[in-house]
């Protein structure tokens, strides 16, 4: 299992590690997040502050 | 030329036998010609050492039995060219069998060439016995070959998932991004639409062991992975490579042993749904019985 990107809303939320892509609301996220895990055949997990992770599993 | 009838006779029980068992194989195999082929080849191989033995004997021709027994031990290859087999194949499966399923049709693959053999010796010995009824000895053969056939298969097979637990459908609720079914938190769904497709075309099954032996054989993980192939092979899945969202996926509940299986069949069919979990076999590598042990029943 490994954290392949991470798709925030709040800045403040996230350090670096691992790809980090911005959003500015909701909308953008999820479209980022579906096509993130699409393009690396991974699974979109939710964290619930505004953070939401692609993991392969 | 004086055994040709019973090396005959036997030989085709032999291959009679393994053909007879091969018919059940269609979901360890859906589609394989050539796999068919294989087996039955080796059906003749195990029939032709079951007939020769009791010639061999009966000529007390003890060097030739103890070829012949060398000879029936090359059967342990089949276990390791189905295993190498599945395992190849494994990559290509959206849903994995997992390696104790795979083991378990190994073993299943070699044992039925001892049956075969079995079934042979017993046709050669009935046959070798009534050799004064001439011809006439053939159906008594046959039957005696037919109902160990059918006793032996009877005996191997196996238990379902349905015999060991009840099985009733459950419903797929979200809290925020998490799936629960009935307060069990099964996985994190991060996508919305991933969400609304688990609400509209999902289906959860909850499998309750019926007692403390089956909750420890449901407790395996090989045979949790087992029921989360043979269901998505039964009924179809609705998910594509890279979308691991829809991957089926088994939890169990601590509390009470009970697994819960989550996915996404094609068609919404409940029916059939709870129908294949039933039809699920159990695993001979994940049976446990911890009721026959001293400290399994302090606990029950």
């Amino acid at each position: 299992m490994r954290i392949l990107a991470i798709i925030t809303l709040g800045r403040d939320k996230v350090a670096s590690g691992v790809p980090i892509f911005y959003a500015k609301d909701q909308e953008e996220q999820d479209n980022l997040c579906l096509l993130l895990s699409r393009i690396l055949g991974a699974a979109v997990h939710d964290l619930q502050n505004g953070v939401k992770v692609i993991v392969k599993h | 030329m004086r055994y040709i009838l019973t090396i005959i006779a036997a030989t085709l029980a032999g291959l009679g036998a393994r053909w007879y068992m091969l018919r059940r194989d269609y979901r360890q195999y859906p589609s394989y010609p050539q796999g068919w082929a294989i087996h039955l080849f080796l059906g003749f191989i195990g029939g032709l050492l079951g007939a020769i033995i009791v010639p061999a004997f009966l000529e007390e021709e003890y060097a030739a039995i103890s070829f012949l027994l060398l000879a029936a031990s090359q059967f342990r290859e089949v276990r390791n060219m189905e295993r190498s087999t599945l395992q190849a194949m494994e990559a290509t499966e959206l849903v994995k069998r997992g390696t104790a399923y795979i083991e378990g049709i190994a073993r299943v693959f070699e044992a039925r060439n001892y049956l075969a053999i079995w079934v042979s010796l017993s046709v050669a010995i009935v046959s070798e016995s009534l050799v004064m009824l001439g011809w006439l000895r053939l159906p008594f053969s046959i039957l005696v070959g037919s109902l160990i056939a059918m006793g032996l298969n009877h005996v191997m097979h196996g238990k379902l998932v349905g015999d060991i637990a009840t099985i009733t459908l459950a419903e797929i609720q979200f809290d925020k991004s998490m799936l629960v079914v009935e307060d069990l938190r099964i996985m994190n769904v991060g996508l919305e639409d991933a969400q609304n497709v688990y609400l509209e075309r999902g289906l959860a099954g909850s499998i309750s062991p019926k007692d403390p032996n089956s909750k420890g054989t449901l407790a395996n993980l090989g045979q949790m992975q087992a029921i989360a192939h043979d269901v998505s092979s039964m009924v179809g899945i609705y998910m594509d490579v890279g979308e691991q969202e829809f991957t089926p996926i088994v939890r169990r509940n601590p509390d009470t042993g009970t697994l819960y299986l989550v996915m996404i069949p094609s068609e919404q069919d409940e029916n059939a749904f709870l129908a294949a979990i039933r039809r699920v076999p159990v695993l001979e590598g994940a049976i446990r019985k911890p009721l026959t042990s001293v400290a399994g029943k302090m606990m029950d």
